[in-house]
């Protein structure tokens, strides 16, 4: 059951002493050796992938490297991550990552519990609705996006046209808002489908019970299934929030992060890609990274959510 | 499942919500189907429904290398970095379901900060990477990321997996003298297809739904993905209002993946809650 859930990296090293003896069977030497070489190939490609070029990154974070002037490399200690964080632009991208990651996984969060509630209890056709809501999970995010561009655009979009000829893709706050639209059609499928799995957990007997007692719907939703359910949906919120604070393909789509739409992730890729700057470029990414370490840190330290997956060995 | 006799206003009730949640998930799709069969000319009402219907904008988008290659790159770039990270996450989650050896924590921790690493932060120094040993706009320049970012995704879920697989048939083979190799092959893997069929619908999911690092490290169709080449077909038109192609391109790419969904329905749901809920 998902009581075992909070146990967390605590119980491996507790029983790593209990099973080191003196010495290693044959047999566990062997099985240790399988484990090692079965897992060698799967980390070595996610260390190169990842953790070199973060180091990399570091480092060309600390030069000043761009690809028009080759020839001007130079060491400059910190003063790409001085130039980052006094530019209005990084702060700006910053607040409207964090208002779309905001705004986004708290609506995403109640419409999934929504949806999980409808799928866990509609009296029928409940394949036809999973079914229809894998739809917008499944679907290509910048194919999905093309759509809410063209829905938006004034004189060819329906839902333009629905408001009165409205353009909201060209004030900020309106555009923001069509893409934080875009991004809880995207991804509520996924939220209500781990919602539903904690949901299942939920024992029926207690509900029924809490029923008897003269609880209302309210209560016993509040009361009963929330607690039981902390643990997904903390995890669904973990994962929701990181996925949306890289938040890319569908300003790049719909805004190109013009009128002040730019989240950090077009900022980092602008100063790749338009100003071909990698000292710069690559300040922001570590600025991102440590941003999301950090919100990974708050979520499990704070709120205590089980990392997923770290009480794998519990069989 | 709760057996509740149900009055006909709570069946009306759960109807209306039904449609409701189903209305709300397919039509921004039927609106995208619906672009990509206008006229040029129907293109510019904001209509629903197509006044003339034509299949001008298919025949558009598939007579120009600018998106058949992309698909193509698409298809193959994403079989096989499915592929390959199927074959190293079951390798990996047989390990971490089945045997006892020191660094799974380890493992499992730092599969978990790749699940949620920020793509952007990686995309600067690879793109930089990539351009010194010559991956820059290569097929193997996108499969070796997309595999490293479908191992976190098959370790859990496999991981899920394997640990429903009976202990006891493994032991068995143990004892009439195969090899623990010769049990993960012989035994263990048969019995997992089904969980590694499923890992691999939601890799292929994700590499054919990756957008950012297919723009970045990619300057041609020679490895241009079909995400990051409906963003070309923008440009690519001069006198003509791009729409049309682009909502062709859009429904041709998202076509399979729902037939995909409907097919595999179940396996996907099963895969997306199996590592990440419970424990």
């Amino acid at each position: 059951m998902s009581t075992n859930t909070q146990t967390t990296t605590v119980g491996a090293p507790a029983e790593a002493p209990a099973r080191r003896k003196p010495q290693l069977s044959e047999g566990a030497r062997a099985e240790r050796n399988l484990g090692w070489l079965l897992c060698a190939p799967a980390v070595i490609v996610m260390i190169a992938v990842t953790a070199y070029p973060v180091g990399y990154a570091i480092w060309l974070s600390l030069q000043r490297y761009n690809l028009e002037l080759p020839n001007a490399v130079k060491f400059v200690g910190f003063s790409n991550y001085a130039a980052v964080l006094s530019s209005p632009y990084w702060w700006q991208a910053l607040w409207v990552t964090v208002l779309i990651t905001v705004v986004s996984v708290s609506i995403t969060l109640v419409l999934g519990m929504l949806l999980a509630l409808v799928m866990h209890r509609t009296l029928f056709g409940r394949g036809t609705v999973r079914t229809a809501s894998l739809v917008p999970y499944g679907i290509v995010t910048v194919a999905a996006a093309y759509g809410w561009l063209y829905a938006w655009t004034p004189g060819q979009g329906y839902l333009s046209a629905l408001f009165n000829y409205s353009a909201p893709l060209t004030s900020q706050y309106k555009a923001i808002a069509v893409i934080i639209l875009a991004e809880i059609w995207k991804t509520t499928p996924f939220m209500g489908l781990l919602l539903l799995a904690g949901l299942s957990l939920v024992p029926e007997d207690l509900q029924k019970a809490a029923k008897v007692d003269g609880a209302t719907a309210w209560q016993r939703f509040f009361r009963i299934t929330v607690p039981l359910m902390k643990p997904a949906i903390l995890v669904a919120l973990l994962f929701r929030t990181l996925d949306s604070f890289r938040i890319f393909d569908n300003i790049f789509i719909l805004t190109q992060g013009n009128n002040g739409t730019e989240s950090v992730s077009i900022l980092g890729w602008d100063n790749l890609f338009k100003a071909l700057n990698l000292g710069i470029g690559s300040a922001i990414s570590i600025l991102i990274f440590i941003c999301v370490v950090i919100i990974a840190f708050v979520f499990i330290k704070g709120f205590g959510t089980a990392a997923p997956g770290t009480d794998i060995d519990k069989r | 499942m709760a057996a509740v006799a149900t009055t006909p206003r709570q069946k009306t009730g759960w109807g209306v919500t039904n449609v409701v949640v189903i209305a709300l998930a397919l039509i921004p799709v039927l609106w995208m189907v619906s672009l990509s069969f206008k006229t040029p000319t129907a293109i510019l009402d904001p209509s629903f429904v197509p006044a003339q219907w034509t299949w001008s904008n298919y025949q558009n988008i598939l007579s120009t290398t600018t998106f058949t290659r992309p698909l193509l790159n698409s298809i193959g770039i994403g079989l096989i970095a499915t592929f390959i990270s199927v074959v190293l996450a079951s390798m990996a989650a047989y390990a971490v379901a089945r045997l006892r050896f020191p660094g799974k924590t380890l493992l499992i921790g730092m599969a978990l900060l790749i699940a949620m690493f920020p793509i952007i932060a990686l995309v600067t120094p690879l793109f930089s990477i990539e351009r010194a040993l010559g991956l820059f706009n290569t097929w193997i320049g996108l499969i070796i990321p997309y595999v490293a970012f479908g191992l976190p995704l098959g370790i859990y879920t496999l991981s899920a997996f394997f640990r429903e697989i009976p202990w006891e048939l493994e032991k068995a083979a143990k004892v009439d003298g195969a090899t623990p190799f010769q049990a993960f092959v012989r035994v263990i893997a048969p019995l997992a297809a089904p969980g590694m069929v499923t890992t691999a619908i939601l890799v292929f999911l994700a590499c054919w739904n990756e957008f950012l690092m297919a723009l970045s490290f990619t300057s041609t169709t020679a490895a241009r993905t079909a995400p990051a080449s409906l963003a070309y077909l923008s440009g690519s038109s001069q006198f003509t209002i791009p729409t049309g192609p682009i909502a062709a391109a859009a429904v041709v790419i998202t076509i399979p993946i729902i037939i995909f969904v409907l097919f595999f329905q179940r396996r996907i749901v099963a895969g997306l809650t199996s590592g990440a809920v419970k424990g």
